[in-house]
């Protein structure tokens, strides 16, 4: 295997360096700024069952080293996906991990055996991590048995990799991390946003429409690197990291905290070509370091 | 993404500055089209993180030079008032959609409506009607004389008309009870604003019948259609200011109903 080389599953990735979902829309947004068969894979935009028109403006706010966003999971829903975007995205050198989100366990259910047909998903990432909508999505991720059970019912209709995104909005993260391990997820991809608030002093008004919103950038790194580091302490399968990812120092770090792979988020509004440079970084700091893979690296963190 | 070299900084007044950029190597700026904006990438600092999407204000093709208006109102704003000569930007460009040239030459009278900061645009629209045989008029409101901007780079290109809220400058009040909607019968009206004025704007042209394109200021994260955080509600839902827009006619959007 090649010194970048990961596998996540059954999912083999050229390097550990992969986009996060909500950050990367379908790939093709970035094709005028980098060649995605240099990266791992990229994680699309979060998809529903039903088309979702998502939260109203405004959804956004600045924050020190970060943002915060109040989407609410917009999309086209999976049909869409599955017969316009699919085609259009399918043949990309690079893995495409469709991000499943819902509602209730049908949803995540049902969605997910819509794109059990498309051979090019190789994988596919459980959304149990939003905080951005009402009735569901992180309601699943914040109780280790609401985790359990979608993750159970999913993987009994899903056998390709099974990646389960967590959310930092919990007391203990690794409780849900194990109960998901327990039912089948194949890895564990944290941290989702924190959830956070902004007002506006002016107005005496929340500056988001929906009060709270998703913290993400620089700023969430130190709880997003700790998260990491406890979870690849108490699981077996693999863990996939993020959170405020903004250079390839911060990928290493990931990596010796006990990431699989990483995933780059917000970053890539402010450098669209940031992923490419951190997949660089990374071969750099092996070469020279006379590491002869990336897998030795990973929780190589001594104490 | 394009690193440019800054050749001119002036201030305007207390608040705004044009910044010109070129190219480091002297190759020429991509095309850009009115109603376009770019994304500066301002410092990285703990205060800038996002970058700063600013609207096209001119592109001088002899001088290969992109001009950017600046209103100085947050930190990010206030580091670009700060660039000297020589300082390297980071921007992407070009980004967005752009204002509709009519197709027909004949009878057209072309208002431009820009307020504040949202002449900005206007400039280069009104650069680009005149080059195509148009003979475009700028309408300009602002709070009072000392933040009407650029006015003799307007007068090159058409007939300005202003208004201040104050009445230190042209007619006082506001853009849309200014006499020239009363003289001229106008075929399309373009505008960039504060969203009060531009919907005051969309309704009048929506009563009167007049073709008019409206271009947005929502707050954007990544300005190429990734964050879905910019979103105008729209006849067709919420869709991206920034890769649908920033320029939309107003039977699209949700104001004038």
């Amino acid at each position: 295997m090649d010194k970048l080389a990961v596998n996540i599953g059954k999912l083999h990735l050229k390097n550990p360096v992969m986009t996060a979902s909500g950050t990367f829309g379908y790939g093709k947004e970035y094709l005028d700024f980098i060649d995605l068969s240099r990266i791992g894979g990229i994680f699309v935009k979060g998809t529903t069952i039903r088309n979702r028109q998502g939260n109203d403006y405004p959804r956004m706010a600045e924050t020190p080293s970060g943002m915060l966003n109040a989407v609410g999971l917009q999309n086209k829903g999976v049909d869409y996906f599955v017969s316009n975007i699919y085609p259009e995205i399918k043949d990309f050198d690079t893995n495409v991990i469709v991000n499943v989100s819902g509602s209730t366990i049908e949803d995540y259910v049902e969605c997910t055996e819509k794109l059990l047909g498309l051979d090019k998903i190789p994988a596919i990432e459980l959304n149990i991590s939003c905080p951005n909508v009402k009735e569901g999505g992180m309601a699943f991720g914040v109780c280790a048995d609401s985790a359990a059970d979608v993750t159970r019912a999913v993987r009994e209709v899903w056998n390709k990799t099974l990646i389960v995104k967590l959310s930092p909005n919990v007391t203990d993260v690794t409780e849900i991390a194990r109960a998901v391990e327990a039912e089948g997820a194949d890895s564990v991809s944290l941290i989702n946003t924190l959830l956070g608030m902004a007002i506006d002093i002016n107005k005496r008004r929340p500056v988001l429409s929906t009060v709270t919103g998703g913290l993400s950038g620089p700023c969430v790194k130190p709880v997003a690197l700790r998260m990491v580091w406890q979870t690849y302490n108490a699981v077996k399968i693999p863990v996939i990291g993020m959170g405020g990812i903004s250079c390839w120092q911060d990928a290493i770090e990931f990596i010796l905290a006990g990431s699989s792979a990483i995933q780059i988020g917000t970053h890539n509004f402010i450098d669209p070509t940031i992923s490419v440079k951190v997949v660089d970084g990374i071969k750099e700091y092996l070469d020279k370091n006379n590491i002869s893979s990336i897998r030795d690296l990973v929780g190589a963190l001594e104490i | 993404m394009l690193d440019l070299v800054v050749t001119e900084n002036n201030q305007l007044n207390q608040s705004y500055c044009l910044i010109k950029l070129t190219t480091t190597d002297h190759s020429p700026l991509p095309e850009m089209f009115p109603g376009q904006f770019v994304e500066v990438r301002v410092d990285g600092s703990p205060s800038t993180y996002l970058r700063r999407p600013i609207s096209v204000n001119f592109l001088d093709k002899a001088k290969n030079e992109l001009w950017l208006l600046v209103q100085a109102i947050g930190d990010g704003t206030r580091k670009m008032c700060e660039y000297k000569k020589g300082d390297i930007v980071n921007l992407l460009l070009p980004l967005g959609n752009s204002f509709s040239i009519p197709t027909e030459k004949e009878g057209q009278e072309l208002l431009l409506i820009g307020g504040g900061v949202g002449t900005a645009p206007m400039l280069y629209l009104g650069a680009c009607l005149k080059e195509k045989g148009f003979s475009p008029k700028f309408l300009l409101g602002a709070r009072s004389k000392n933040d009407l901007l650029q006015l003799d780079d307007f007068a090159r290109y058409g007939e300005v008309f202003c208004t201040t809220e104050d009445g230190s400058y042209g007619e006082k009040g506001y853009v849309t009870n200014h006499s020239v909607l009363k003289n001229t019968r106008f075929s399309s009206i373009y505008t960039c604003g504060p969203k009060p004025m531009m919907v005051a704007v969309a309704r009048y042209a929506n009563e009167h019948r007049i073709n008019c394109e409206a271009s947005l200021e929502n707050m954007m994260a990544c300005g190429f259609g990734v964050c879905l955080c910019c979103v105008e509600k729209t006849s067709e839902g919420n869709i991206c200011v920034c890769t649908d827009g920033p320029v939309f006619n107003i039977e699209k959007l949700t104001w004038i109903n």
